[in-house]
């Protein structure tokens, strides 16, 4: 479906509208309130942002080293270049281990890849634990909405609808009581499954650990129970060291949801020791490129600089008013709206770098300065040189660029554009219906222009100082 | 056919312009910086560490109590237990195992607690006084599923254990350990949710309640 007609249903869409109207500003509340127990947020913002940016610069030497030391304490690194590569070592691994039931914690490098559709090919079957995770999957696969609340467009009568229908349950409207019901769905399958993926917050060169960062715990479960775990995350998620994952640790949860820290940070550095009452056999990491080494270098690299807080779509008033899933791939808001392009191609999202009003919000927040409206101006200039716009805006431009090079006649045009103008306004100050662009006004009064243009009014101010 | 390691590693030196040459300065590069790691911003405490932490402990929504000396542990923990009606039957740390379990009144077993254990007892590695969280470490004497399945955590926290942040619970832990431990987890109050309506929930998938126990 096209993005506008996408948009479009979801704007009709009244349920949805209420949804996303309950929880809309909250966690930019929340994150703002939780910025003033660090004494000086811009100065860890700024270590933040030159923490990813320097591993970025020398990415290739910081993954040999960080593959050194994961191997040397005991796991196995693997590499791939795109999903589908990922999705064929994972089923290899569980294939391997005579895996028939795997429990995953939330990994978005998963969803890029499309592991689950995968996995249950592969006669695999995969079970998310995270609660919106869960949620998703039970409702037919239906995709998540946001990187880190998947199921923010739900209502709570939709999941009790849903839970009863799946789980043949009695309906239930209290929050507590659904969650209960999903923790005892979910805790069997920790105990039974015979592999745990994960996705991986940061890896860490100095120890070749993977940081795994949640508040339910499923993470904790899936990395802890089954016998075997399975990392899966992006090559761009290295940092150097475990003080460096502590400056990322002040501003990552904050940047989410208001947290000073998150419930759980696991740190899991290789397979169980000889001897320890619990941990995984078997420690594998699946590093996946998909598109993410072609940025190094040039316009984009900032964009790889992203730890996937959400703060961007959180302060975003277009995704707050579309919802995650207008924007059609795994990755939704400003973040989405740049990534998305990047690792699908130009063509086809060719509405994402559009729909943005390049308000800015999103890079004033963003806890790694990366300045997400520049890179959509760069993506729009992108799709003007592959000739990916639609001819009627191609063909505007050149006229308008035609005119503005000829001084005389662009002041006529503005003179008529001005009489134009008044004359729809007809005295008031505002126009309330634009008969050659009706969409301006369709929702909003456009101002009604001076009687005459700066040009004519500088012009007449020169004469009158006799210059 | 090339595999997909070198490819990832040829396109990400291709794009970042490394010349073979140029590889041992770069290597030294990041062994240097790894070497030299230092602490980040981070927000200074005047005043009592361990005062600070349960202060944010409690703001996590885990309840404390605190005792004189570690013999002291086996009877605040049955009194608590007691108190909550969250019954006797506990299972505990080996690493704890050397406290007088026996007159405590409490149903003890040392070990790994499986999926139906109600109430889980655990020491810790460092408690962080920034966020007032646990840190635990996997290993023998210390299962990693004792502060994971029980509906209760009681974690014992030696007050002297308390520092200030992160930072300073790593560089303990760079020296105590001679191999790093499978897992390092970070504990922060109960288990929470909230992913139906941003209403949060406790108890999603571990602990309904935290209870620590500052001893000294």
């Amino acid at each position: 479906m096209h993005f506008v007609s996408r948009v479009r249903q979801r704007l009709d869409d009244t349920e949805l509208q209420r949804n996303l109207q309950r929880t809309r500003g909250r966690n930019a509340a929340a994150r703002l309130a939780s910025l003033a127990s660090l004494d000086d947020f811009d100065a860890v913002r700024e270590r933040a942002t030159e923490i990813r940016a320097s591993v970025l610069r020398d990415l290739d030497v910081w993954l040999e080293r960080f593959e050194a030391e994961a191997t040397r304490r005991g796991a196995t690194v693997l590499w791939a270049r795109d999903g589908d590569e990922a999705c064929r070592l994972v089923i290899d691994i569980a294939r391997r281990h005579d895996v028939k039931t795997v429990v995953k914690a939330k990994s978005m490098v998963s969803e890029e890849a499309g592991l689950n559709a995968a996995l249950e090919a592969a006669g695999i079957r995969p079970v998310e634990t995270d609660l919106g995770e869960y949620i998703l999957q039970i409702n037919d696969n239906e995709p998540p909405s946001h990187i880190i609340m998947p199921v923010i467009h739900k209502s709570k009568e939709q999941v009790s609808e849903l839970f009863a229908r799946v789980h043949g349950t009695a309906a239930k409207t209290d929050i507590v009581e659904l969650t209960r019901e999903a923790r005892e769905k979910l805790r069997p399958e920790f105990l039974g499954a015979e592999m745990g993926i994960s996705g991986g917050n940061f890896l860490i060169a100095e120890t070749g650990s993977v940081a795994i960062v949640t508040n339910e715990g499923n993470g904790r479960m899936c990395t802890t129970m089954p016998r075997v775990h399975v990392a899966l995350t992006g090559i761009e998620k290295v940092i150097p060291t475990l003080d460096d994952l502590a400056t990322l640790l002040r501003i990552l949860p904050r940047s989410a949801t208001g947290q000073a820290i998150s419930n759980y940070v696991s740190l899991l550095t290789g397979p169980k020791h000889e001897g320890d009452a619990d941990g995984p056999e078997h420690m594998y990491f699946v590093l996946v490129d998909g598109g993410r080494a072609d940025l190094i270098g040039g316009d984009f690299e900032p964009m790889l600089r992203c730890i996937r807080c959400g703060a961007c779509m959180n302060h975003c008033p277009v995704y707050q008013t579309i919802g995650g899933h207008s924007y059609g791939w795994v990755y939704p808001g400003p973040m989405g709206s740049v990534l998305t392009p990047l690792y699908q191609g130009l063509e086809k999202a060719k509405d994402l770098p559009q729909a943005a009003t390049l308000c800015n919000q999103c890079g004033v927040v963003c806890p790694v300065s990366i300045p997400l409206p520049d890179l959509m101006r760069k993506l729009r200039e992108k799709q003007v040189d592959a000739g990916l716009r639609p001819w009627s805006e191609r063909l505007s431009m050149r006229l308008w660029a035609w005119v503005a090079q000829r001084p005389k006649l662009y002041a006529r045009g503005v003179r008529f554009a001005v009489r134009y103008l008044r004359w729809l306004a007809d005295g008031r100050d505002r126009i309330q219906a634009m008969g050659v662009a009706p969409g301006w006004t369709a929702e909003r009064d456009f101002p009604a222009p001076a009687a005459q243009s700066f040009r004519d009014q500088y012009a007449a101010r020169q004469r009158r100082a006799g210059r | 056919m090339s595999s997909a390691r070198d490819d990832i590693l040829g396109r990400l030196r291709q794009r970042i312009g490394r010349e073979p040459a140029g590889a041992p300065a770069a290597h030294a590069r990041v062994e240097q910086v790894i070497a030299a790691s230092q602490a980040g911003p981070r927000p200074s405490y005047d005043g009592d560490l361990a005062a600070r932490f349960i202060e944010r402990a409690k703001a996590l929504i885990s309840t404390v109590d605190e005792c004189a000396a570690p013999a002291d542990v086996p009877a605040r923990c049955a009194h608590w237990l007691i108190g909550q009606g969250l019954g006797r039957q506990v299972v505990v740390s080996p690493a704890l195992a050397g406290l007088d379990w026996a007159t405590s009144g409490l149903d003890v077993r040392i070990g790994a607690a499986g999926g139906d254990d109600p109430v889980g007892v655990t020491g810790c590695f460092r408690a962080i006084a920034e966020t007032g969280t646990l840190m635990l470490c996997s290993g023998a004497q210390s299962p990693a599923v004792n502060s994971l399945l029980p509906q209760t955590h009681i974690a014992v926290v030696p007050r002297e254990h308390i520092v200030a942040d992160m930072e300073a619970a790593f560089a303990v832990a760079r020296d105590a350990f001679e191999r790093w431990p499978r897992a390092l987890n970070f504990v922060s109050g109960p288990s929470r949710t909230a992913d139906i309506e941003q209403t949060i929930v406790l108890g999603a998938h571990g602990p309904y309640r935290v209870h620590l126990l500052i001893v000294g």
